[in-house]
């Protein structure tokens, strides 16, 4: 599949930003952060902020970006209609979630009911966006039971690093919340692996047998019905060498899993600020470690329509 | 509304026969020359006198090689939208611009309500959903509405563009709703198979397999030609003279 920057980026980016949003409004809502003015700005101002640029992003992929709010008319069928209404729907709670915080300065009665609400939200958000790639049958590596939970682990794991480095920011950061981040970035890699090894693996009944309805022996391609690249080809048949595929998948590892742990547990034992320092390059290196995550997600991908041209 | 109908009154759809499909292209012209000015017009041609050629395309004839131990041959495997049963194309698509018909089970593109999201040709495995990038919106076979319900046509003329224009009668247009059609008899008769069924698509076209081999045909070379030998007489004497 070809990896469009605009959807590279708009899941990265709403993964990270509604992985931290969820963070905040639990421990908002359970009082376990102090309803300090910079803090609440800087912390939902970053959540908000990456939703927002990865919803803006995304509409960037439409042919007709004007009409895009017809897109939260069916909702009855369409996980890419459901995942526009909840991201929507998630900005009310979290609009007051972030007021309270903010502006009020307060973090009790209905603004932790807000922090709750915006944290179900979120995670119900990142559950659309999951489903919109899990429930493609045409693309075997998606429609795979990986898909889902790999949205939402890697949500969780983007977001508590943001978090950690966000309150290592403020001196306010504790191994606890260092303890959180370091076993999430763990279960991320483990599942990166666990996907690459099940897609590695994969054999699907789809073959140029079933999809031209030419029973046994072998079906080659004798010629393309076009000469050119068409839009299927560019759209669905994007390849990528196998020598890149592994190289991308290196630099995945290092920057999205291996560094933010060894930054991480080297923030264990320096004091601040050089703990803060190390937080936020971890959440940098891993943002730019899941976007590459992210292009390969998709151009690793292969769609049945590929068969027709015989790769 | 992109949920799907529970019952379609028919079942309109194509039966492609590739036994007899000679990949002449004539039925892709066809479908490109009525459909470029019918219910889903323009199909775009981007650089169309250029070096990188692309357009939108309702129809792709492909050519194959089927090898098996009966020995290989061509097919010819004209590709469309099969307007499937269980269409995830429609379902997935947020906006309600896609949707498949009660009355008669054509799935359309309504193009005002399109966002051009793709993800429509993505849910689709056949590739039968071509993006028009000048336009901004998706576009598909309509299974020429505009011709099989227009009554300015002559009533042989109301089938679609690709079915008129066959030369050799692989293409076949009814009803596979009703088993006692024309159309869904030929599919009994033949054999008739659904592409990718495993995907659960449930495609209302269908494709007829290329016959069996047969041992009609010669299975030893033709005589050998006789030595030539010099012949005698006046014809020998011309022989022998045009020779020098």
């Amino acid at each position: 599949m070809h990896p469009a920057f605009s959807v590279v980026f708009f899941t990265t980016a709403t993964g990270a930003g509604y992985g931290l949003l969820a963070l905040l409004g639990v421990l908002g809502a359970a009082g376990l952060v102090s309803p300090d003015f910079w803090l609440g700005f800087v912390g939902m101002g970053l959540a908000l902020g990456l939703i927002s640029a990865g919803l803006l992003s995304s509409t960037g992929h439409l042919g007709r970006p004007e009409r895009a709010w017809r897109a939260f008319s069916q909702w009855r069928s369409s996980w890419l209609s459901r995942e526009g209404v909840a991201s929507v729907a998630t900005f009310i709670p979290a609009g007051l979630f972030g007021i309270g915080w903010v502006i009020l300065g307060r973090l009790d009665s209905w603004v932790a009911a807000a922090g709750v609400l915006a944290a179900i939200g979120a995670i119900v958000t990142v559950c659309m966006t999951g489903m919109i790639y899990a429930s493609l049958k045409p693309i075997a590596h998606w429609h795979s039971p990986y898909t889902l939970p790999g949205y939402l682990i890697f949500s969780a794991m983007s977001g508590s690093v943001l978090l950690n480095a966000v309150l290592q920011g403020f001196a306010l950061g504790s191994n606890i919340f260092l303890a959180f981040s370091v076993p999430l970035v763990l279960l991320g890699w483990i599942w990166k692996l666990a996907t690459w090894r099940y897609n590695d693996r994969l054999e699907t009944a789809t073959t140029a047998n079933t999809a031209t309805g030419l029973a046994g022996g072998t079906v080659r391609t004798l010629e393309w019905p076009h000469t050119e690249e068409n839009y299927l080809l560019k759209e669905m048949g994007f390849r990528i060498a196998r020598k890149h595929s592994a190289k991308l998948r290196r630099i995945t590892q290092a920057l999205a899993f291996a560094l933010p742990i060894l930054l991480l547990v080297a923030a264990f034992a320096f004091p601040w600020p050089l703990a803060a320092v190390l937080s936020a390059l971890a959440a940098v290196a891993q943002f730019a470690g899941m976007l590459v995550e992210r292009w390969l997600f998709f151009a690793e991908a292969k769609h049945t329509v590929t068969l027709y041209y015989g790769r | 509304m992109t949920c799907l109908p529970t019952h379609t009154d028919k079942k309109l759809g194509l039966v492609i026969d590739l036994d007899t499909c000679v990949g002449c292209q004539a039925c892709v012209t066809a479908c490109k020359e009525w459909n470029t000015g019918g219910h889903m017009a323009p199909l775009t041609d981007i650089d169309p006198y250029g070096g990188h050629v692309d357009g939108v395309w309702f129809n792709r004839v492909h050519s194959y090689e089927h090898i098996t131990e009966m020995g290989g041959r061509t097919v010819n495997f004209p590709r469309s939208c099969l307007h499937c049963e269980m269409p995830a194309c429609v379902t997935v698509c947020p906006t309600g611009a896609s949707y498949k018909r009660a009355s008669d089970g054509i799935v359309l593109v309504d193009e005002d309500k399109c966002i051009g999201c793709k993800l429509c040709s993505w849910a689709c495995p056949y590739g039968a959903r071509e993006f028009d990038t000048d336009v901004g919106v998706m576009k598909k076979c309509t299974l020429c509405v505009d011709r099989i319900y227009n009554d300015n046509l002559a009533e042989q003329d109301r089938v679609p563009a690709c079915v008129a224009a066959c030369p050799t009668s692989a293409r076949h247009f009814g009803d596979l709703g009703d088993p006692a059609s024309a159309i869904s008899l030929l599919v009994t008769e033949r054999g008739g198979v659904d592409l990718m069924p495993e995907m659960g698509y449930h495609p209302t076209n269908k494709y007829l397999p290329p016959r069996a081999h047969t041992q009609r045909a010669a299975s030893v070379p033709a005589k050998a030609l006789e030595p030539v030998r010099a012949e005698g007489g006046f014809l020998g004497w011309v022989d022998r003279m045009l020779s020098n």
